[in-house]
């Protein structure tokens, strides 16, 4: 009664590989920036302003990506932006994930007048514009890091809610629930033990592309001014700082851009890389 | 023989959501219409009927699945017709269920071996892994198998496995609910010998809904016929093809197809 079907292997996508490798060598460019930075990112320079990245003429040895108006170097800067892009990415994404995916999960799967509540409240959450929320969020709490995770929290939570709810509702339908009913499992414990897994993938996939929605919200607060000091260093200030100059020096508007593109289409596409590898219903 | 499951004048009704007003009450649809019956211990009962005739709803209201709205279900002699879950919990392990799509009923992300030994492990058993071996065993699965996932396994191989999850509890009574519906033929007469065999050497009591009389006549001491909701036939397996009683019951005879028309069975 054997037969090949348990012998089908899927290889490692290139999709994780890539992703992967560029959130690894993010990670560790974070931890080790006061080692790789090649100057203070808040050292500024008036004579050293807006110098080219190394391979364009007119460029001074030691400033690979060049240097923004104030005379800091681009490198450095980004280097420790990956900090706080990172710090907000995990923290946000995970708390997001936790909060949401926990309400959609017991919505979808309990039903009932919990579902009710919880299904209004996500109505009533979404009505409200979220960038406008969440600058009503921070001009209320005060820019910091902490103020950035709660807005990305207080808005996002609902995206994991919805779509939690949806899958583990349409999950509740199966005979495997009322397989364990059967068996004698409790409602809650079946929640977990034979819901949980099979939202589980969906969950992975929305808490990376959260990620990844976290690194923008960071960069859009602090395009507008919103997010930790102006001084730190973040991605999105130096877009925002670099949109200034883009006739003068381009290098400071693209190099930060490119980064957060890079990192927001790694997590996205890491998510859906997990699933295909390690999701044992695809392999 | 004592009897294991005594059913009086069961009822049950749901709501029509599709026919609710804006405000009040949605009207109720009787989908069960005062059933009556015995299921003597060791009997193999047949429950047969087209589709809406109720035959699995009366299936998941003797396991419990449902509640009933009036009558009464007694199991060995205990009323569980309104009993909450926590009080039907102890029972639970006496009386199990084999679903229709095994595909539905096995968790697609739990492996074959947690899948039986889930139920062993909520009702409190020892040596759980050996019984998951020994449950495998009786299914004609090999060992290995406890490894794989639901996808990885024939339809029949699959159904196996549902069966497996059933007897490893050694329960007294299985519903088994189209088990063979979704099988082609040949996995089908496997699977009906398998179940035949683990009846007797386990003394198992059946219920065995289908809508194929062929199947029912091979496998059930008795049979029961269910036509919109209430029972139109209740007699011993033989008479039933012999001599149906119920015009619905000749309608479903005529409708088994036969090797060659101008035969009649016998």
């Amino acid at each position: 009664m054997a037969d090949g079907r348990s012998q089908i292997r899927r290889r490692v996508g290139l999709k994780l590989w890539l992703s992967g490798g560029w959130i690894a060598f993010l990670v560790m460019a974070a931890l080790c920036a006061p080692w790789l930075a090649p100057h203070d990112p808040l050292a500024q320079d008036l004579f050293l302003g807006r110098l080219p990245p190394a391979w364009v003429q007119g460029a001074e040895p030691g400033f690979y990506l060049g240097t923004d108006s104030l005379g800091r170097d681009v490198l450095s800067r980004i280097l420790y932006g990956a900090r706080l892009a990172l710090i907000v990415a995990l923290v946000a994404g995970s708390l997001t994930c936790l909060i949401g995916a926990t309400l959609g999960l017991m919505a979808g799967f309990l039903r009932g007048w919990v579902d009710v509540v919880i299904s209004r409240a996500i109505d009533i959450w979404m009505a409200f514009p979220p960038v406008l929320f969440s600058i009503l969020l921070i001009a209320v709490m005060g820019p910091g890091l902490t103020s950035i995770i709660l807005a990305i929290v207080v808005i996002d939570w609902t995206r994991f809610a919805r779509v939690v709810r949806a899958e583990a509702m349409a999950q509740g339908a199966m005979d495997y629930v009322a397989s364990a009913q059967v068996a004698g499992r409790r409602r809650i414990s079946t929640m977990f033990t034979e819901i949980l897994p099979n939202v589980l993938p969906t969950i992975v996939v929305l808490l990376t592309l959260e990620m990844g929605i976290a690194v923008i919200v960071e960069a859009i607060l602090s395009f507008v001014n919103l997010s930790i000091s102006t001084d730190d260093p973040t991605w999105g200030g130096m877009i925002a700082e670099g949109r200034t100059s883009i006739h003068q020096a381009w290098w400071v508007l693209v190099f930060p851009l490119v980064t957060l593109f890079l990192t927001v289409l790694s997590f996205s596409q890491l998510g859906e890389g997990l699933k295909d590898r390690f999701d044992p219903v695809l392999r | 023989m004592a009897d294991l499951f005594t059913i009086e004048d069961l009822r049950l009704s749901l709501p029509d959501m599709t026919k609710k007003p804006l405000l009040g009450q949605a009207p109720r649809i009787d989908i069960l219409k005062g059933l009556s019956f015995t299921l003597p211990k060791g009997e193999i009962l047949g429950i047969v009927g087209g589709s809406g005739s109720g035959k699995s709803t009366l299936g998941r209201a003797m396991v419990r699945l449902l509640e009933p709205t009036g009558g009464r279900i007694l199991f060995d002699g205990q009323d569980i017709t309104h009993l909450d879950e926590d009080g039907l919990r102890p029972l639970r392990r006496r009386f199990q269920m084999i679903f229709q799509d095994p595909m539905s009923s096995l968790n697609p992300r739990h492996r074959v071996g947690q899948i039986i030994a889930a139920p062993l492990s909520l009702h409190g058993f020892a040596d759980v892994p050996a019984r998951v071996m020994d449950a495998l065993d009786h299914v004609g699965l090999s060992r290995g198998f406890a490894n794989r996932y639901p996808h990885e396994l024939s339809g029949g191989q699959r159904q196996r496995v549902g069966i497996a999850r059933a007897i490893a509890l050694r329960p007294e009574f299985i519903l088994a609910d189209e088990i063979v519906s979704g099988l082609d033929v040949s996995s089908q007469a496997q699977v009906l010998n398998l179940l035949e065999g683990l009846v007797q050497e386990l003394g198992l009591t059946l219920a065995f809904i289908s809508h194929d009389l062929s199947v029912i006549r091979r496998l059930c001491s008795r049979v029961l016929v269910l036509y919109q909701g209430e029972i139109v036939e209740n007699a011993a397996t033989a008479e039933v093809f012999d001599a149906p009683k119920a015009a619905y019951t000749r309608e479903l005879l005529d409708a088994i197809p036969l090797p060659d028309p101008d035969q009649v069975w016998t």
